[in-house]
């Protein structure tokens, strides 16, 4: 081991109490051995420390699991009403590398439901509000900002190295195209859709077609959201079952919702569950 | 014949979740969607015996209709 990184480990180590990094030991680590926050965060996990700000993930996720989640990528198509959501807690929950994808600015009427809005933010790109509400809530994550429209030919570029694609799209063509993009690069795709008090979910896995049974027969139309709008709440609920599905696949823990449709409606409070072929 | 209809989400509003239903034999799910004064363009996803059905699927007797709104917001 190199005379600084054996510096770094024994500084951590010092730092820690109970196993648990302080947030002040890991900046100070940073200061001292001129690495960024992320490097702290990753050798301090492969040291068996958790950082303190997931002491709470502690019972739910070992230190391991915390590793594996900050060693892994998930790509976010959409930065909108479900996509503010989804970001948010993939950066709490420590995943390390999070690409957000979203070519739009915020306009007024985001305001009611999306959570990187603000009347500060209109007129300014989504993505970028998402790096740096990143940047605020967890550092030691990283997130990439790519203002661009997701196109099928750019599939590669854009989604090559995630493990796991959240769909928080508000356009069922791009959706279907995000679809056949992941099954053709084989990567599992976490699908939610809203409108008004209604949303559902479900996952797909490389060789599945749930959401070409979903949305097969009806790719150039927009759904009822067009009319019903989404209030606040809707999309908080369904992103945070998106986020629920990545987590489990990324830690092959659970059970994921394959094969499985959750319709949910928050007006009559209920949800159902339908079988979907693969 | 006799069919029974479930809806979900708005569709629900002003109608019903579930309902016994006669209607003429061989009737199209299409026809059914009109009776209800559904929108065609809103409609989703339709099972026909846990099996997924077009608005020109027949339907049979005892059959168990869903209709699911498209949603497809973000």
């Amino acid at each position: 081991m190199s005379g600084w990184l054996a510096g770094l480990l024994d500084f951590l180590q010092t730092g820690s109490e109970h196993n648990l990094l302080p947030w002040q030991c890991q900046l100070e680590a940073a200061r001292q051995f001129d690495l960024t926050l992320p490097q702290v965060e990753g050798h301090a996990l492969a040291l068996g420390l958790m950082p303190a700000r997931y002491a709470r993930n502690q019972n739910t996720f070992t230190v391991y699991d915390q590793l594996r989640l900050f060693r892994s990528r998930v790509a976010v198509i959409g930065c909108g009403g479900l996509g503010g959501y989804v970001i948010e807690e993939l950066a709490r929950l420590g995943v390390g590398t999070i690409r957000a994808i979203d070519p739009d600015i915020f306009q007024e009427h985001n305001l009611n439901r999306q959570l990187l809005s603000s009347p500060a933010a209109l007129g300014r790109a989504k993505v970028e509000l998402a790096a740096e509400r990143v940047a605020e809530i967890n550092p030691a994550v990283t997130l990439v900002p790519v203002q661009e429209l997701y196109m099928p030919g750019r599939a590669g570029q854009l989604l090559g190295s995630a493990q796991v694609v959240v769909d928080a799209l508000d356009s069922i063509h791009t959706r279907l195209a995000l679809a056949n993009s992941c099954g053709a690069l084989g990567i599992p795709l976490v699908h939610g859709a809203i409108a008004g008090w209604y949303g559902h979910l479900c996952t797909q896995f490389p060789g599945d077609n749930s959401i070409q049974h979903l949305y097969g027969n009806t790719p150039h139309r927009h759904g009822v959201e067009a009319r019903l709008g989404n209030p606040a709440f809707t999309p908080a609920v369904v992103a945070s079952l998106e986020a629920a599905e990545v987590c489990k696949i990324l830690l092959g823990v659970g059970s994921a919702l394959r094969g499985r449709w959750l319709v949910i409606n928050l007006f009559d409070m209920t949800f159902d569950e339908i079988a979907l072929p693969r | 014949m006799h069919i029974t209809v479930k809806l979900f989400a708005q569709f629900r509003k002003g109608r019903f979740v579930e309902q016994q239903r006669e209607c003429a034999p061989n009737s199209s799910v299409g026809s059914i969607v009109q009776e209800l004064g559904i929108e065609e363009p809103e409609v989703g996803l339709i099972m026909v015996n846990n099996r997924h059905a077009e608005l020109t699927s027949e339907l049979q007797e005892g059959a168990r209709l869903a209709i699911f709104p498209l949603v497809g917001g973000g």
